[in-house]
């Protein structure tokens, strides 16, 4: 996090030169464009400036065939450029299967982020270089955005739905974060920064931590004490469904749809547990909207994700 | 010639004409100006207000502009800040840009352009004045009261929920405002249909004709949608009813969604009235036919059209399918394609021409070196990995500021100044015309291209604090701003100015063609003595100039001005 006057922003994700290589690309056509279309402009305003008041030039009704040609030509490079684009963009979204998960919660106007290994912070986010690293992320209230410049990339953090984003880190420092989606009064404030150590410093800082508990053994605790072990029997045969190897995998509704276990069916079920009834069980959980937070539901979800790893 | 007769007797108004009675003489008294029907006072009474609105927005991106002098909030309070650049982006796209080529431009000369002595509605032209003006009065009734701080965008849940201050209030008066811009669209569309004069075929119809019309298509299409959005969000507001809110059971992506829907179209409201008046001016200015006329009118109706579709690239990053995004994306870069053909359909048209450099002209050239840079910009915001880094970045508050003011101000005043002569029926001082036009141009460019820079470091828009670095790009954006505010001062006071002491325009000062620049500045009530006659197609710049004969005197109204 460069404290100087800076023309380009510090690169330190894997993205970072694929991003700016496209964007110098674009500065390179936007300059070529923009320096053609002056040049000519100039040029035939001093060439045929007018020298008199009753001149009358003959009338030029247009060129399709140089029309077609501007308009084609045109064509193909947006064409070109988008596809540049959606290339990098489709990788933005995949994250690799080893990455790192992380949990972000977003409020006004702070960022909470848990640690798998039980670590919380606040405002900042430490990670180690040369590891993907995915951030499963929720507001508490209204929409904020995750944005690291120096990576490159940023997502909305949206109240009542889970987003991911995921980068590479690439270079140790400190680098900005801020919060992009205007969110109140103290927006501007919503900031802090990413801090990328080598990955034994990043273990160390870990092993720090004040919380001995990682999210797996909250999530495990909190199914406990909120009851849902009770119909959640690792055996079937409860009144619920059990959530042993359920995740990431389909399941049939009694309406006869059948869903995909993911973060966002997990969370709704939770929240709003008749939205979605599995089929063959009766509608008979309690929901716990408003009654657990952000970061409870966070803990449970690790939990229960533990249970489908086959480990 | 384009009438058959210069000797009949006094034409069916029953009057003699009176070379000394204008649209502006004809009737004195508020009452004449407040219940005129007459399309001509409507657009100067659209021009005043649209120009009070450009002082209120102004106000804010001047305080705006003082506080980001520093990183720290200095200045302003975090709240006040925020209550700003809301002002200031409702009164600029709300209250100034949507209305003020069609409603002001539009209004006084449209149905001239095309033979008409009025609009097809002239009451509810009337009554969209006092949409516009009702819905005004309530934006500034939110402001004075106690602001809103929503953001011109108004997303949810935090315009629902979270807000403080008026926003019901303000979201109502957007939302009466709306029914302003639906009704003009309406009568522009019946007008252009309804009441072209005899001969005024579809392809004889001067581009400005056209540009109105297309704007008026998003317009009726488009601000429904918005208007129902609003109120959808006014519902939740105050009854809440789960609409937006997840915590209320609604989808807060749903709000951008409908915003969108209407407000990417609603940029072309804002700009396509400016490729009107662009066509028109370089083709007085260069004394050339368009250079390809057809595919200048077309492309504003394509880019209409292909606004619609548009909408999701704003929504990049909020986690939408990546396919949607791809679809967006790819039907935005379609875009560029139609707006470049006008860039070089525009440069072609001098070739070979008899170019001048007055004052509407410099401000042509203005708007072309700033929208190119404003729509190449667009092309980083169109490409998707680009777009992540830049969205909710300075870099965009640059890109749109190039396209908003760097092309529609500047087309605006191109256009005021153009027709400036014909409204007033006086000349205003070119060289204070031509200062203003190279200090606007100047202290634009100052103002915004440092942004760009900004955005790309990841300074975040909105931002009342910053950190430190960003600075020096900051100071040097409020020091043109400075420049650009004294240019619009002095662009005010030469327009003022040539009221009281400005010399008599005439008919024809810039030696322009089409119908408005055959009758006398200022028109008359009527615009025209008789219906004219249209034999010629728009820009025929290789003819004489002609003026239609006044009935009764035998003369024509001046002399024929080259």
């Amino acid at each position: 996090m460069s404290k100087d006057f800076q023309l380009h922003p510090d690169l330190a994700s894997t993205f970072a030169w694929q991003v700016d290589s496209i964007y110098f690309l674009l500065i390179a056509l936007s300059v070529l464009f923009t320096v053609g279309v002056f040049t000519v402009l100039i040029i035939f305003s001093v060439k045929y400036r007018r020298r008199s008041d009753d001149e009358r030039p003959k009338p030029i009704h247009g060129s399709t065939a140089l029309e077609l040609a501007w308009s084609i030509i045109p064509l193909f490079i947006a064409i070109g450029v988008f596809t540049l684009g959606a290339e990098v963009y489709f990788r933005m979204y995949r994250p690799p299967a080893d990455a790192i998960e992380i949990f972000v919660v977003g409020k006004q106007w702070m960022w909470k982020i848990q640690h798998p290994e039980g670590v919380r912070e606040i405002n900042e986010l430490h990670i180690p270089v040369n590891q993907p690293v995915k951030l499963t992320m929720t507001s508490e209230d209204v929409i904020h955005a995750f944005s690291v410049p120096a990576f490159r990339t940023k997502r909305d953090v949206v109240p009542g739905r889970y987003t991911t984003m995921w980068f590479e880190a690439n270079q140790t420092g400190e680098y900005h974060l801020f919060c992009a989606e205007y969110c109140g009064t103290q927006h501007s404030t919503m900031t802090g920064r990413v801090i990328v150590m080598e990955v034994d410093a990043y273990q160390q800082w870990l092993g720090g931590g004040v919380s001995g508990e990682s999210m797996v053994d909250a999530g495990a605790r909190q199914f406990v004490q909120l009851g849902c072990a009770t119909c959640h029997k690792a055996e079937s045969g409860g009144r619920g469904p059990s959530l042993v190897g359920i995740f990431g995998g389909p399941v049939q509704l009694a309406t006869g749809e059948i869903v995909t276990v993911d973060e966002s069916y997990v969370r709704e079920s939770i929240l709003s547990p008749g939205t979605k009834i599995v089929n063959g069980y009766q509608p008979i959980m309690p929901t716990f909207q408003g009654q657990i937070s952000e970061e409870t539901l966070m803990q449970l979800l690790t939990y229960i994700k533990s249970l489908s790893e086959s480990e | 010639m384009t009438t058959t007769s210069t000797t009949e007797a006094p034409s069916a108004s029953g009057h003699l004409a009176d070379p000394d009675v204008n649209y502006l003489n004809n009737e004195y008294g508020i009452k004449s100006w407040l219940l005129s029907l007459d399309h001509k006072r409507i657009g100067l009474l659209y021009l005043i207000m649209t120009t009070v609105f450009f002082v209120v927005g102004g106000i804010g991106a001047a305080l705006i502009r003082i506080e980001l002098m520093t990183p720290g909030g200095d200045l302003l309070e975090a709240d006040t800040y925020n209550k700003m650049f809301t002002m200031h982006g409702v009164a600029m796209i709300f209250f100034f840009l949507i209305p003020s080529v069609p409603a002001v431009i539009g209004n006084f000369v449209l149905p001239i352009m095309i033979g008409a002595k009025d609009v097809a509605f002239p009451k509810l032209n009337l009554l969209s004045w006092y949409c516009y003006m009702v819905g005004g009065g309530l934006a500034t009734f939110a402001i004075i009261a106690g602001g809103i701080d929503t953001g011109w965008t108004f997303y949810t849940p935090y315009s629902t929920t979270y807000a403080n201050g008026y926003v019901s209030v303000a979201l109502f008066g957007v939302f009466i405002n709306g029914f302003s811009g639906i009704l003009t669209g309406v009568n522009f569309m019946t007008t252009v249909h309804k009441m072209r004069a005899p001969g005024m075929t579809w392809f004889r119809l001067p581009l400005f004709i056209w540009a109105q019309y297309a704007t008026s298509l998003i317009m009726i299409l488009g601000t429904p949608v918005v208007a129902i959005t609003l109120l959808l969000v006014v519902l939740e507001r105050v009854f809440h009813i789960g609409i937006f809110d997840p915590a209320l059971g609604g989808d807060p992506i749903l709000f951008q969604h409908l915003f969108w829907f209407y407000s990417h179209p609603a940029v072309y409201i804002m700009i396509v009235p400016g490729f009107g008046v662009m066509s028109e001016v370089i083709a007085c200015f260069s004394r050339k036919r368009i250079f390809g006329y057809s595919f200048v009118a077309f492309s504003s109706l394509a880019i209409a059209v292909l606004g619609f579709i548009v909408w999701g690239h704003h929504m990049f990053t909020t986690g939408q399918s990546i396919y949607a995004g791809m679809v967006f994306s790819f039907l935005t870069f379609l875009i560029a394609v139609p707006t470049a053909v006008k860039i070089f359909n525009w440069t072609a048209t001098l070739y070979r021409g008899s170019v001048s450099m007055e004052s509407p002209m410099l401000y042509a050239m203005g708007f072309m070196g700033l929208f190119l840079i404003g729509g190449l910009t667009g092309l980083f915001l169109s490409t998707m990995a680009t777009d992540i880094h830049l969205h909710d970045t300075y870099f965009v508050v640059a890109h749109f500021h190039y396209v908003m003011v760097g092309g529609m101000v500047m087309a605006y005043l191109c256009g005021l100044h153009f027709w400036w002569p014909k409204m007033t029926g006086r000349m205003y001082s070119e060289v204070m015309a031509k200062t203003s036009a190279v200090l606007i141009f100047m202290g634009f460019n100052l103002t915004f291209f440092p942004q760009f820079v900004l955005g790309y470091l990841g300074m975040p828009r909105r931002y009342h604090v910053y950190p430190d670095e960003f600075q020096i790009l900051h100071v040097a954006s409020t020091a043109g701003a400075t420049v650009l505010g004294i240019g619009y001062l002095v662009l005010f006071i030469c327009l003022v100015s040539s009221l009281i002491n400005g010399a008599k325009a005439g008919p024809n000062p810039w030696g322009a063609k089409g119908l408005e620049w055959m009758i006398e500045s200022p028109p008359t009530p009527h615009n025209f003595h008789e219906t004219p006659v249209v034999t010629f197609e728009a820009y025929a710049y290789e003819e004489e100039d002609t003026l239609l004969p006044v009935p009764g005197d035998g003369q024509t109204t001046g002399a024929v001005s080259h």
